[in-house]
């Protein structure tokens, strides 16, 4: 992801937030859901599962797909694995966070699949006075089938 | 007020929609076609039909953990995905406060499906 990404919370974004996770719509509560931090990547310009206007996007079309899956390193696709979130205070709307990530461990195991390989992000969400709000952990893994003999 | 032994059981959804895969795409700005272009995800990836996204289980947890402890009630909350969750599945979440230390309850988090099989785990911590 982009450096610094800048992510103002605001109260229209919660409410399509809310109602999609399953807040009722006649809970007009405006408390920011405990996983919406993840929906910073609206604001990520590098973000790559965005469509972008003028630019190939691997989803179907005239045909079931039109471009490799932007940003792949080639390989197989990365699933999200695991999501963790420590909350160091609740996300206000009206304010905006800056988010910044770093790459975390990586290792492999060999699965049932074949070769698992896991690599961790972790992203942190400071507020304007620079104090962390939440840092969030995902693990991504990407599944290498195993190599059958004779092909 | 939970204490530790408390269970907890909520129905996250009754019947998952594509349409609801579609909603928590455009809320949360992840348009991976995996969930929500049935063509990409049949003929491409070979998949029976689209899934949804881990975060969207993960998102209705999370309502239900707050509908039971309150807004801003917790301190953290992880999981894993451990299957995939596809339209039309039932889910039901289950959570047992285990212990508290240091002033917040320790939680275990599972969410099944119809099947009775698990699709995502995790603890969460809350305010005692």
């Amino acid at each position: 992801m982009a450096d610094n990404v800048q992510f103002p919370i605001e109260a229209g974004h919660v409410m399509l937030f809310r109602r999609a996770v399953g807040y009722p719509d006649a809970d007009t509560s405006s408390a920011v859901p405990p996983t919406f931090a993840i929906a910073s990547a609206q604001f990520d310009p590098d973000y790559p599962l965005r469509p972008k206007p003028g630019q190939a996007w691997f989803g179907s079309g005239k045909n079931p797909t039109s471009a490799a899956p932007t940003g792949d390193s080639g390989g197989p696709p990365t699933l999200h694995a695991e999501q963790h979130f420590e909350y160091h205070r609740p996300i206000r709307i009206g304010e905006t966070l800056t988010v910044s990530s770093e790459p975390g461990k990586s290792w492999e195991r060999e699965g049932r699949a074949g070769l698992l390989k896991f690599s961790e992000r972790v992203t942190h969400y400071r507020d304007a006075d620079g104090n962390d709000v939440v840092t969030g952990r995902s693990v991504g893994v990407q599944v290498h089938p195993k190599q059958e003999g004779g092909e | 007020m939970a204490a530790v032994g408390d269970t907890h059981e909520a129905q996250l959804v009754d019947d998952l929609t594509r349409t609801q895969l579609v909603q928590y795409a455009g809320a949360s700005g992840d348009y991976n076609p995996l969930h929500t272009d049935e063509p990409f995800a049949k003929e491409i990836t070979h998949y029976p039909t689209v899934f949804a996204h881990g975060m969207l289980t993960m998102g209705m947890t999370g309502q239900a953990l707050t509908a039971w402890l309150g807004d801003d009630a917790l301190r953290t909350f992880g999981v894993r995905f451990s299957a995939q969750v596809w339209p039309g599945d039932k889910l039901t979440a289950r959570f047992t406060v285990e212990g508290e230390e240091e002033g917040a309850l320790q939680i275990a988090v599972s969410v099944v499906n119809q099947d009775d099989r698990e699709v995502l785990v995790g603890t969460a911590t809350a305010a005692a």
